[in-house]
């Protein structure tokens, strides 16, 4: 467990309490977790993407000694039950369930699980299993016939509701300066660097599974229902998780089959999936296209805004990102007209990926706002400024607070923006075209209901407990710092246990809210002992001050006068001997189910934009510079810089990381991640790491992040705005504004690759 | 992957034995496979698509077919010299930057670490479908069962020396610097040993793009011995791709000539990422033989190159990125100072 020595308060910049376990290898991932005598299991997945199981022939791979069993739809139908999609009040990524039946609904679902005594036999008998398909013409997507249109609306049986606000076709027909251009962009995968692994362990009925996961209490309740458990019965534990970006935020079908396998088996089961089984078995960003219109009056104030998206999904599930929700809400237009549809194909079900609306449709949004300036004849970030706004123009709620043109102008200065040509192609160091682009980042401030047990012992050591997750952002440390600053003790003498579903159920690691969520009721559960100790601080040294004024600071507790007593002390008085809290908080404009759903693992975040009385969110303004080769046409990014306004910053440190990796992300968005699908057979391509490209270090050589203060004093009791998503949501539109800039080519698909600009 | 037999050769003989002697139990298997760095090899056979019944390992040849030699006569390159090892060899730099910078600009530090010479003229294309047996159609892997990339997923896939049976690229980047120079490849076999121009080593897809060199069963490359030559000084090796490092080429060209002012006395060009094979492109050599070498030049030369270029939908965009591929590199090289 996590043990960090440095002090480190609120707003200071310890280290990582977990880093030096990361870097020694002393953390224990999933896999890594030791379970007596493990099976190993092998998934095999399907070849085709549409159709039926034919016939299977296990012979040879039965032959292959150290085989214990093969699953096949044959042998599991009927048990596992449905989960239910986990935004129609389930728990499931995906309800798809294989091995129910003989059909297959996407490529490489799973179509049967090999179980062995050893990983090279699961495998090898996995290559010698041989189905035969009755395959059938898939959809693969856009373009495919088969595919089917609906709008979101309808998909939702009506609780979606595109927003709007006037007659924007007219307004637009009517505006000085239009701009309307079709946006696409790719499906991606996370392809987090610790692969897809379950672990599960039968002991007395209790099932346990060892496996990455976003929202172990999620896990665990939508286990327990797939396998007609009571959830006491099922326990999940995920103390490190290595990289998530959504792809473990939900339930995938691929859990329940290994606790059967276990179950079966009567001994642990092991699964480590493949990396290409990795862009099958769980979820993916969809390919988006997407059709803006803006127009404006002669001095670049918007009058029209048109945004309309359509996305790709799988047959059954009706998965949505549905961006417009927020693009129609960042700049003061009065007339605004939007509408999402999805596209069901015979593809798996897409699902979260780092900044799921905001990254595709402010692509389109913030490249149209680009366009708009040149059309305008303005200065891009001069056209941001014109169309700031304190109020968003749907319901005309306020912002809680909105630095976004602070953030334009530090981050301006501190590029360099003001020594930018405007004229297209007038930058130029020897053989490279230079271009500058910059763009609006935004990120809605979301929270979710949460709870922690806080102990205190007499020592001056504290221990947290919530089942929050680890997923490389540092929320060991950052609760760890709430926790020391509300118990006015060093960093090290907390110990934090996350990641494991028996400890007190803590929302999805998922939609940037768990600093602001848990830190909160981490705090609460301070105040409650802090309260205690100066309720009981009658007599003694702090006699007769006033109990609401005393403060646990530097081991002890504090009257304003000066007047001390020492932890021990006031602890001898209030208790027996540790004073133990458990908190529950639902954050203000929840509904006061948010906290039931938490217990039942249900995903019920709130905040954001979805206020009634006000919306908040994190902005930020990303510059970068591009170069492409006026001959050859690669694409590189030297510098980039983002100024990033979120609140209070609770740790420096980890938060630039974030909005590092961020910037690093949308540079791989924008310029290399794309997953090629084969549009006659609906299946992925170059689904491996050496074939789907992200940026390596020589494509990121300088990366600046700079924080924009900002008092925030409605979101939450800290001033927290999350901003584990806000770095890159504005990057791929600043990278094509730039890449316009440089070579006088407006690419509107992404990637932008050598091609888009030969 | 498959069970197999490891070995261990301790010399030559004894791996040309085993190789020999070994046969095939099974159709689906190959009697034997020779490791070098084993960055090739072990990655197909986890996948499945190579499935040898013996495995090996000749590193311990290393000693006599391992080293990097000037001599008079021209460069010696022993196959089991690890790329990074030649990549920074100063003579090699010196004398023939193209073949430093073809290693140098190939694949990660790790990698250049690990694999050989030996194994990187032999490595395998990475075509998509060749890599994935889930994908019943890959002429190469699975002669006459057809050709998957053909109107499915070909950016990468090559534009000259295509069939109708395979149009995967020859994925590596040492080649073309090999093919530029002249170099010839040294190969041990049963029957002893028996050199090559290595232009000769590698086949056209035709319909047998599963035959993919001249190689005979038991034979081992040695080594390779690259001629000196006025040009060689003059050589540049210019890979073009989508990130800045660790990509195989969109396009690459190496590129040595021998100049008289600024009219070429002989120009000797290889291309890469482009085509079925490392690719000579002697259109090109002879348009700008006794030319200026100035834009147009490049350009007429580049023209000549990609005349037979056929494109497959994903890479039409190859021809026109060769072409200045190939300009930018012989601008680049006629600029060096030597
Ligand atoms: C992610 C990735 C990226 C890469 N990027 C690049 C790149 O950008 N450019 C590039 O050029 N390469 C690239 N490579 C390929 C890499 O350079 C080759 O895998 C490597 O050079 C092969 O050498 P090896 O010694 O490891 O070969 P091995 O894997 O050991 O052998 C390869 C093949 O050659 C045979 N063989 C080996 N030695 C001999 C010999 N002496 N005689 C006869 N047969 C022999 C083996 O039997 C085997 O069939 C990349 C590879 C990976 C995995
Ligand atoms: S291009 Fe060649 S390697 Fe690729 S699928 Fe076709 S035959 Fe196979």
């Amino acid at each position: 467990m996590p043990d960090g020595s440095m002090s480190g308060r609120i707003g200071q910049s310890p280290v990582r309490v977990d880093g030096r376990a990361k870097v020694t290898g002393a953390a224990h991932y999933a896999s890594d977790m030791a379970v007596p005598n493990p099976a190993w299991a092998w998934l095999v997945t399907s070849a085709i993407a549409r159709g039926r199981i034919a016939a299977i022939d296990e012979a040879a791979a039965r032959a292959v000694p150290g085989v214990l069993d093969i699953l096949t739809h044959r042998s599991m139908r009927g048990e596992v039950g449905d989960a239910g999609f986990f935004a129609g009040g389930g728990y499931a990524g995906s309800t798809i369930r294989p091995l129910q039946d003989d059909r297959v609904r996407h490529d490489g679902e799973i179509v049967a699980i090999v179980l062995a005594e050893g990983l090279e036999q699961a495998r090898e008998a996995a290559y010698r299993l041989r189905i035969d398909y009755a395959e059938e013409t898939p959809a693969a997507g856009f373009g495919s016939e088969g595919a089917e249109l609906v709008s979101a609306r309808e998909a939702s049986g009506g609780s979606f509701e595109d927003p709007g606000v006037g007659d924007a076709d007219a307004a637009f027909a009517g505006a000085a300066i239009r701009v309307a251009a079709d946006y696409a962009t790719p499906t991606q995968h996370h392809n987090p660097i610790e692969l897809f692994t379950t672990t599960a362990q039968w002991e007395d009925g209790r099932l346990t599974v060892f496996e990455g996961s976003q929202y172990v209490h999620g896990l665990k309740n939508g286990l327990a229902a797939q396998l007609g458990l009571d959830p006491a019965m099922v326990r999940v534990e995920s103390p490190y998780i290595g990289g998530a970006f959504g792809s473990r935020g939900s339930l995938t079908q691929r859990t329940a089959l290994i606790a059967v396998a276990a179950r079966r088996l009567n001994r642990p089961v092991k699964l480590v999936a493949t990396r290409d089984q990795g862009f099958t078995i769980a979820s993916y960003r969809a390919e988006t296209r997407q059709h803006v219109k803006l127009g404006a009056d002669t001095d670049g104030r918007l009058v029209a805004l048109v945004h309309e998206g359509t996305e790709v999904t799988s047959r059954p599930d009706p998965y949505k990102v549905a961006g417009t929700q927020t693009t129609s809400r960042i700049y003061a237009c009065p007339n605004i007209r939007t509408r999402v549809s999805l596209l069901h194909a015979d593809r798996n079900t897409p699902g979260f990926m780092r900044s799921p609306p905001e990254l595709p449709y402010m692509f389109a949004l913030e490249s149209a706002m680009d366009e708009l300036a040149h059309a305008a004849g303005l200065d891009p970030i001069e056209l941001r400024r014109r169309n700031d706004t304190m109020r968003e123009p749907i319901k005309g709620l306020p912002w809680t607070s909105r630095s976004l043109m602070p953030c334009f102008d530090r981050g301006a200065a501190a590029f360099g923006w003001a020594e930018r040509n405007p004229a297209p192609r007038s930058m130029r160091e020897g053989d490279w075209l230079v271009g500058w682009g910059c763009a609006t980042t935004i990120y809605p401030t979301h929270l979710g209901a949460a709870t922690a047990r806080v102990t205190l012992t007499p020592d001056g050591r504290a221990r947290v407990q919530t089942a929050a997750h680890e997923i490389g952002t540092g929320t060991y440390t950052v609760v760890a710092q709430a926790a020391a600053e509300g118990l006015g003790l060093p960093l090290g003498k907390v110990l934090v246990e996350m990641g494991d579903s028996d400890l007190p159920p803590a929302p999805v690691s998922g939609g940037s809210n768990v600093t602001a969520s848990v830190c909160t009721v981490v705090m609460q559960a301070c105040e409650q002992i802090r309260a205690r100790l100066a309720a009981a601080a009658t007599e003694g040294p702090l006699q007769g001050r006033d109990p609401a004024t005393l403060r646990l600071l530097d081991g002890a507790l504090r009257a304003p006068d000066g007047a001390a007593e020492p932890l021990a002390a006031a602890m001898a008085r209030a208790a027996n001997g540790a004073i133990e809290v458990y908190a529950e908080n639902i954050p203000e404009g929840l509904p006061p189910d948010s906290l039931k759903k938490l217990y039942q693992g249900k995903q019920a975040l709130g905040g954001g934009l979805e206020g009634k009385q006000h919306v908040m969110a994190a902005f930020g303004a990303e510059f970068v510079e591009v170069r492409v080769h006026s001959r050859t046409a690669e694409l590189r990014v030297p510098r980039i810089l983002g100024a990033f306004a979120a609140g209070r910053i609770v740790n420096p440190r980890t938060a630039r990381s974030q909005l590092m990796g961020g910037l690093i992300w949308g540079i791989g968005s924008a310029l290399h991640e794309a997953t090629e699908i084969d549009r006659r057979t609906a299946r992925y391509v170059n689904d491996n790491i050496a074939e789907y490209l992200i940026p390596v270090n020589a494509d990121v050589p300088q990366v600046e992040v700079l924080f924009v203060e900002e008092e925030e004093r409605t979101a939450n009791p800290l001033g927290i705005k999350g901003l584990g998503e806000l770095g890159n949501v504005g990057t791929n539109a600043a990278i094509a504004n730039a890449v316009f800039h440089a070579t006088g080519k407006r690419v509107r698909e992404l990637p932008i690759r050598i091609e888009s600009v030969l | 992957m498959r069970p197999f037999a490891f070995e261990r050769a301790p010399d030559l003989a004894a791996a040309q034995r085993v190789v020999a002697l070994s046969a095939s139990s099974r159709a689906e298997t190959v009697p034997a496979m020779l490791l070098a760095g084993g960055t090739t090899l072990l990655d197909l056979m986890k996948l499945d698509v190579l499935r040898p019944e013996r495995v090996v390992d000749i590193n311990a040849l290393a000693g006599r077919f391992g080293g990097v030699a000037a001599e008079p006569a021209g460069l010696r390159l022993g196959a089991l010299a690890r790329m990074a090892q030649v990549a920074d060899d100063a003579g090699v730099r010196r004398d023939y930057p193209v073949i430093a910078e073809s290693l140098a600009l190939a694949a990660s530090a790790q990698l250049r670490n690990m694999a050989s010479l030996g194994g990187n003229v032999l490595q395998r294309t990475r075509c998509s479908y060749f890599r994935d047996v889930s994908h019943a159609a890959c002429n190469k892997r699975n002669p006459g069962s057809g050709c998957a990339a053909l109107g499915g997923c070909n950016r990468q896939h090559a534009v000259l020396g295509t069939s109708d049976h395979c149009i995967a690229t020859y994925p590596g980047d040492f080649a073309q610097a090999l093919v530029a120079l002249d170099a010839v490849v040294e190969i041990e076999g049963p029957q002893g040993a028996r050199r090559l121009p290595f232009a000769g080593l590698h086949r056209l897809p035709g319909d047998r793009p599963d035959e993919e060199t001249v190689l005979r069963p038991g034979e081992i490359i040695a080594g390779f011995l690259v001629p000196a030559g006025p040009w060689a000084r003059r050589s540049r090796y210019v890979k073009v791709r989508d990130r800045e490092s660790y990509a195989f080429a969109a396009a690459s060209a190496a590129v040595a000539l021998d100049l008289d002012g600024d009219r070429v006395r002989e120009a000797r060009i290889a291309l890469g990422g482009v085509a079925t094979i490392p690719w000579r492109a002697r259109e090109a050599e002879a348009a700008l033989a006794g030319q200026v070498l100035d834009e147009a030049g490049a350009e007429r030369a580049a023209a000549a190159a990609f005349r037979e270029a056929r494109t497959h939908g994903d890479n039409d965009h190859k021809p026109e990125l060769g072409r200045r591929t190939l300009v930018r590199a012989l601008l680049e090289a006629a600029r060096m100072e030597i």
